[in-house]
């Protein structure tokens, strides 16, 4: 298990903006009726992105909004990794370090991360950057890779070499836009490096599957299914 | 080989548009009334026709699956629940449909529910994917704009709502009923079955969880046959799949394949081969991170399919190819994904809560050499007593990396044991050997 804990200073109060209160009533549409605890974890995802991280008097907000017991809001707060207890840098790099990002070099990333931003876990004294290794971020195919969260959006930029990742991480702090995606320039997303071995046939995408089916196939009667 | 014109995924690169437009040019949503139209007992007998076996890992016959809701809807509402929670290492591939191929997986959440008689569907999208699952909602709010959700559904007769829910960073979560308890706002610790899903799942009613791919499957094989699809792999492995191979080959990718491909074909087609060539392999693990790996020797000519795996007491799993050249310590490589189990396990067992740390500390110290033959043993003993021993696989998950670490790798770890003890002398262990 991940050990995790509130921070121990907290904000005083937590207020919803309008335009976030207006999405979480919408929300609340897509579950049956009484069932709209289902909305814990896209709230606290919300009340993250308007503040940067989840602190209590989010969490009780939520509890009150949703109709649940406060305990029962801390403990999705702490049981799942995304939900940031404390605040982290305005660009917040969460480093791939599992095994397929290890064979490709996540090591010399979590170096880069050292030497650029400091310490794990640590906001830099900008307050631009903070970093933290997470757990498979499910791009292994483009690894080693990153994810870097901000108010704006969540991230992932693959194919990464220290170089490449140092460049990146002086670029975002500069403020200038980055591509976001794989940085090697021989691919597009996660097809091999080059040329590629599959999907080059052109009457794929000639609309001649677009015709409409001549039959259905196997469309004798019906036979029960067991 | 698979041809071209077999590939389902005909947009898994994005390099064309995912738009509705464009991926009905590409077949998507090809006569989706008329295949509704045949009636649920035709759809469920065609995907068991079909030999689909669950994508997600476990291999379970996907229609099969779907005969186990019941009949006629009761006092509760059926449900359908994709798992989009992709968190197994190594795997990639649900991700690439979800945001280059949208259409053909929504159109399959229409398919399946109408035939297991669920009017809502859930899908359960991991919450790192936040740039997926903006494009997915996207495709779904332009279905709805299209009249292809909602009520009358792609003027099938059907109503049908379709949900993008997400999680935030629990790869325990891909486990069904964990899912389900995350889906209703709690923990995601899994549950005990039976009750199982199909009789108490999401809010207690009848409930199917499949996979992305399980699902993006369906509208294709149906418009061209079960026997169409029955063509690739071997039997009771049928049909094509989407191969993840990363690690150390030359052109990591994914790949849409036909089941049951020799494993080197897969590597050397589509990947330029493993780094430094064929002979420079030390190790795979064929089917993500919670099965065993497989020594040079096996992976020379071993089929990708569920059975073949099986043979080799490994697995396909998610048919996440994660290579190993011999510049690898094997043994770091196996103690990270220890790690892993360690910091997802979610606490509820004891077996799995306590071991998985304790897995992964010895594992440290096996790292380096500083340990015992005899440790290799009672590691061996520990992983046995997880396995099996917990209420989900997690608990599997985490042992049978190790198991297959140990035995494949055994000579190597005493290896390094014996020369760690060369620089030091032979220290007489303790009772306690993780702390």
């Amino acid at each position: 298990m991940a050990a995790r804990k509130p921070a121990a200073q907290q904000p005083a109060s937590f207020q919803w903006s309008a335009e976030n209160q207006r999405w979480c009533d919408e929300q609340t549409k897509k579950y049956p009726e009484g069932r709209q605890a289902s909305c814990v974890i896209p709230f606290l995802w919300r009340g993250q992105k308007q503040d940067g991280w989840c602190s209590i008097p989010m969490m009780e907000v939520i509890a009150r909004q949703l109709s649940m017991p406060y305990i029962r809001v801390y403990e999705v707060a702490t049981f799942y990794t995304m939900f940031n207890l404390s605040p982290v840098g305005e660009n917040f790099v969460q480093l791939c370090g599992t095994t397929p990002c290890m064979l490709r070099g996540a090591h010399e990333l979590r170096e880069v991360c050292k030497k650029v931003i400091g310490a794990e876990n640590h906001v830099s004294d900008d307050g631009k950057l903070s970093w933290l290794e997470v757990e498979c971020l499910g791009a292994c195919t483009n690894a080693p890779m990153i994810q870097i969260s901000t108010k704006e959006g969540d991230h992932y930029y693959e194919d990464l070499t220290p170089e490449i990742f140092e460049d990146l991480l002086a670029k975002i702090r500069r403020g200038e836009e980055v591509k976001i995606g794989t940085q090697h320039p021989g691919r597009h997303t996660s097809d091999p490096e080059g040329e590629n071995t599959t999907l080059t046939d052109p009457t794929l995408y000639d609309g001649s599957r677009a015709q409409p089916l001549k039959e259905i196939p196997n469309a004798q009667p019906a036979t029960p299914a067991e | 080989m698979l041809e071209d014109k077999d590939r389902i995924f005909t947009n898994l690169y994005g390099l064309h548009d995912w738009r509705l437009e464009a991926a009905k040019q590409r077949g998507a949503w090809n006569g989706t009334a008329d295949l509704i139209r045949m009636g649920r007992d035709w759809i469920i007998q065609q995907i068991k026709d079909s030999g689909l076996r669950g994508r997600g890992g476990a291999g379970f016959p996907t229609g099969l699956k779907w005969s186990f809701m019941p009949k006629e809807v009761g006092d509760r509402p059926h449900y359908l629940v994709v798992n989009a929670d992709e968190s197994e290492p190594g795997t990639c591939k649900d991700r690439e449909m979800m945001r280059h191929d949208p259409h053909l997986f929504i159109e399959g959440c229409l398919i399946a529910s109408f035939s297991m008689k669920a009017n809502a569907c859930y899908i359960y999208i991991r919450g790192e994917y936040v740039d997926e699952r903006n494009n997915l909602q996207a495709a779904i709010d332009e279905a709805y704009a299209a009249g292809l959700l909602g009520k009358n559904a792609a003027g099938s007769g059907w109503d049908f709502d379709l949900y993008v829910h997400h999680g935030a960073g629990a790869y325990i979560c891909g486990e069904e009923t964990a899912l389900l308890e995350s889906l209703e706002g709690k923990k995601g610790q899994p549950r005990l079955k039976p009750p199982f899903p199909a009789g108490a799942g999401l809010y207690g009613c009848p409930t199917t969880v499949n996979n992305v791919e399980s699902i993006a499957v369906v509208p294709t094989i149906l418009r061209r046959g079960a026997d169409w699809f029955q063509k690739f792999g071997r039997d009771n492995n049928k049909g094509t799949k989407v191969f993840c191979i990363s690690g150390h080959v030359n052109r990591p990718c994914n790949v849409e394949e036909a089941m049951s491909i020799p494993l080197r074909q897969l590597i050397d087609t589509h990947c330029g081969g493993v780094r430094g060539g064929w002979e420079n392999l030390k190790a795979v693990i064929p089917g993500g991170s919670s099965v065993p790996l497989l020594p040079k020797d096996i992976c020379d000519d071993v089929l990708m399919d569920f059975d073949a795996l099986r043979d080799v007491r490994s697995g396909l799993g998610t048919a996440a190819v994660i290579v190993m050249d011999k510049s690898t310590d094997v043994v770091r490589a196996i103690s990270r994904i220890s790690y892993f189990y360690k910091h997802e396990s979610c606490g509820q067992c004891t077996p799995c809560r306590e071991g998985t740390g304790w897995m992964w500390r010895v594992l440290e110290r096996m790292a380096v050499g500083d340990s015992t033959t005899a440790e290799i043993d009672k590691l061996l003993d520990v992983a046995g007593q997880i396995e099996g021993h917990t209420i989900c696989a997690l608990g599997d998950a985490a042992a049978w990396p190790v198991q297959g670490l140990i035995r494949h790798f055994r000579g190597e770890i005493e290896e390094r044991i014996n020369s760690y003890r060369a620089d030091r002398g032979p220290v007489a262990m303790t009772g306690v050997a993780a702390e």
